[in-house]
């Protein structure tokens, strides 16, 4: 009897947990038909499901127009650029913080953190100014280094929860042994540490790649990443949604692929600690 | 070894000794919409013809590319060679000397064949700063089906007393037929374009000769009053978040009697190909009181060069060829008359090829020149624009006052507390802006 309940509750949790995850995949979804509807498919009142005259005509549109790959080698260039060197200065720092705070530890973190507290238009004509200046205007390497630090403060955070769930009694265990600071952090520290650095990059770059403020502002046509793809197919005199939809289609499936292939390390990141 | 140094130091010497030709490359940056996007695929035509000019095109949703160009011109960021920009930007940025004004467009591009409303709306202090590409007034659309079964007739300038009559008595909402569709998203282009254009057919202004707003007059209330009260009845449900793309859709599917709204909508909901009633539509102009002023309004995209642009001349050469009369040949010889970009020249509605494929280019032309941005209102104003005040402040305010408004249709507030709160909020930024103490 007990089995037979267990069973009708695992059928009515794994039914409730796909249709969740359906809602939640819907406007994705969506938006996938309607890159393959035509424009007045697109806009049909009432909207038509999955019978409809399917086209592949807006992507052959989208890719005469505009140069797909052009926009997503910056993307990547950018995203993961950013996301690198924001990992490299972020990771010593967490660390430190985490592993031998001082009084003022709390402060700092408090501080990074007020940084994103300002609505980023209130600073656009002054770091306009100065990329304007030093010549970063419309290149790779401005977006990396705006993005890097609009993303850093989440970054060394994320790290920073991370290194502190960490026991210092494990180190200090290791230590006993006879292990040296360079061992205690490659066999000890590391290992315990991949989800969360893992998951922690992961997010960054998603971050990075989705960053729609700075990256439409600073570039024009040689950095301009996807955003500005996506951004060239919206239109509020005329119907351009299934040409929209073909460019976002376009513009998310990289990075779709990539948290498909490591939505393990991402969830495990995510819930990391919960599980001790 | 000798050999290969040889061979590199004589490439070397050839490719700096080669005759080149010295490449511009032009940056222009656009909005999306149709016609925009058949210049961009025409370009090859213009470089064709000079072969030492490049042209590069950044498209951009028109929000996005407002703010884009404004943030670059105002910091002399020098990133554009060619920016497209509205009638409202014309006037504002002129004054600032952020522009280049056009007096080298050539001999025969003939500046006198623009449409003089449209020249008017891009010409500060006697000069060129602009050349519109497109423009576009507002009429109203409607179902000549509908108007026959229930015994309507369309008169040529129909009053608002009569166009809220139609709308009542169309409505059937049983059958899915709506009897007027309008705007109702928040947005100093949205509904703003839409209340502003009708408050001047209704006597109303935004501000008075000495910038005092103007929302507490009695002209105001009766717009605002009108305006709810129909979409009340005969408006489609959940209008408050509808603008032009979402009327169009309920237009060209037969789900709304009458819509007023941009002329280029004339356009699609008579091709077939997008439009389920493209041979059931008529047009008229928009309503009015019996005041003088028509409800409609006036817009052109334009191209124009920012001011410390280093290629004036090759930017100068691209826009007389965008905007002349044999780019619209260009475009009816390879796309067909009906594509060519209307609204700016005299020439273009008196070719009778395109009258033929324009059923609605009587209309267009007569709803243009029925607009006057110079002097917009029935009592004096400061500012010239039809459906907007040419002032920077006026995109902000403009939407705070749009969020009122499209409150009180959807019924979160009352069209007296709408206007009270646009009154107050209009105020405090012309007292923050320094127009009144």
């Amino acid at each position: 009897m007990a089995r037979m309940v267990t069973t009708r509750n695992k059928v009515i949790s794994t039914a409730a947990a796909w249709l969740v995850g359906f809602l939640i995949f819907f406007p994705i979804l969506w938006m996938v038909l309607a890159s393959f509807k035509t424009e007045l498919e697109a806009f049909a009142i009432p909207p038509s499901f999955l019978f409809f005259h399917w086209t592949t005509e807006n992507y052959v549109t989208v890719q005469e127009r505009s140069d797909y790959f052009h926009h997503a080698l910056n993307s990547i260039i950018i995203a993961g650029g950013s996301t690198l060197i924001a990992m490299l200065i972020a990771i010593p720092a967490a660390w430190s913080m985490a592993f031998s705070p001082t009084k003022r530890t709390k402060d700092v973190l408090l501080w990074m953190l007020s940084t994103k507290m300002m609505p980023p238009v209130g600073v656009l004509v002054p770091i306009y100014l100065i990329y304007r200046t030093f010549g970063l205007l419309d290149t790779r390497s401005g977006l990396i280094f705006i993005l890097c630090l609009g993303n850093l403060p989440i970054v060394i955070w994320m790290l920073f929860t991370y290194f502190k769930e960490i026991p210092k009694d494990i180190l200090e265990a290791a230590r006993m042994d006879g292990a040296t600071i360079g061992r205690e952090l490659i066999y000890v520290l590391t290992p315990m540490a991949v989800p969360g650095l893992a998951s922690t990059l992961l997010l960054n770059l998603i971050l990075a790649w989705n960053e729609a403020f700075w990256t439409l502002n600073l570039s024009t046509l040689e950095a301009a990443p996807l955003t500005v793809f996506i951004a060239s197919y919206s239109s509020p005199e005329g119907l351009f949604w299934a040409k929209l939809s073909a460019a976002s289609t376009l513009a998310i499936a990289p990075i779709l692929v990539l948290g498909w292939f490591s939505q393990r390390q991402l969830v495990r990141g995510l819930t990391f600690g919960a599980v001790k | 070894m000798k050999n290969v140094l040889c061979a590199v130091a004589g490439a070397a010497s050839l490719l700096i000794s080669a005759p080149s030709i010295a490449q511009t490359t032009l940056t222009v940056a656009t909005v999306n919409n149709s016609d925009m996007i058949r210049m961009q695929g025409l370009t090859s035509e213009f470089t064709a013809k000079n072969p030492d000019i490049t042209v590069k095109w950044v498209t951009l949703e028109e929000n996005v590319l407002r703010q884009r160009v404004t943030t670059d011109i105002a910091t002399k960021g020098g990133q554009f060679d060619v920016l497209t920009i509205g009638t409202y930007e014309v006037p504002i940025w002129a004054k600032k000397n952020w522009l280049v004004p056009l007096d080298k467009l050539g001999a025969d591009y003939d500046v006198n064949d623009l449409l003089p409303k449209i020249k008017d709306a891009v010409t500060v202090d006697g000069k060129l700063y602009a050349a519109p590409f497109y423009g576009e007034s507002s009429m109203v659309m409607y179902r000549t089906d509908l108007f026959d079964k229930a015994g309507l007739k369309m008169p040529e300038s129909p009053t608002w007393d009569f166009v809220v009559d139609a709308a009542k008595k169309l409505n059937d909402k049983a059958g899915g037929v709506y009897g007027i569709c309008l705007r109702g998203k928040a947005g100093w282009g949205e509904n703003m374009a839409f209340l502003t254009a009708m408050s001047n057919s209704f006597g109303a202004r935004w501000f008075d000769e000495k910038w005092e707003p103007q929302f507490n007059s009695p002209e105001w209330k009766k717009t605002l009053a009108t305006y709810v009260d129909l979409m009340k009845q005969a408006g489609p449900p959940g209008a408050s978040s509808n603008g032009f793309n979402e009327n169009l859709a309920l237009f060209s599917a037969g789900k709304c009697a009458m819509w007023i709204d941009a002329t280029v909508a004339a356009s699609m909901v008579t091709n077939p190909k997008d439009s389920k009633v493209a041979d059931k539509v008529g047009f008229a102009l928009a309503p009015n009181t019996g005041l003088g002023k028509n409800a409609n309004w006036l817009w052109a995209w334009s191209l124009a060069i920012p001011a410390g642009s280093k290629k004036v001349d090759a930017a100068e050469k691209f826009i007389a060829w965008a905007t002349s009369k044999d780019y619209t040949k260009l475009v009816a010889a390879k796309e067909g008359w009906s594509n060519v970009p209307p609204g700016t020249r005299t020439s273009l509605y008196k070719n009778p090829d395109y009258l033929k494929v324009a059923p609605f280019a009587k209309m267009t032309l007569a709803s243009i020149d029925a607009a006057d941005p110079s002097h917009p209102t029935v009592k004096p104003v400061p500012y010239v624009g039809v459906q907007y005040a040419a002032i920077p402040e006026f995109q902000g305010i403009g939407t705070q006052v749009g969020q009122q408004f499209s409150a009180a249709l959807s019924g979160s507030t009352t069209v007296d507390a709408a206007l009270s709160a646009a009154q107050s909020a209009t105020e405090r930024e012309m007292k923050r802006a320094g127009y009144i103490k």
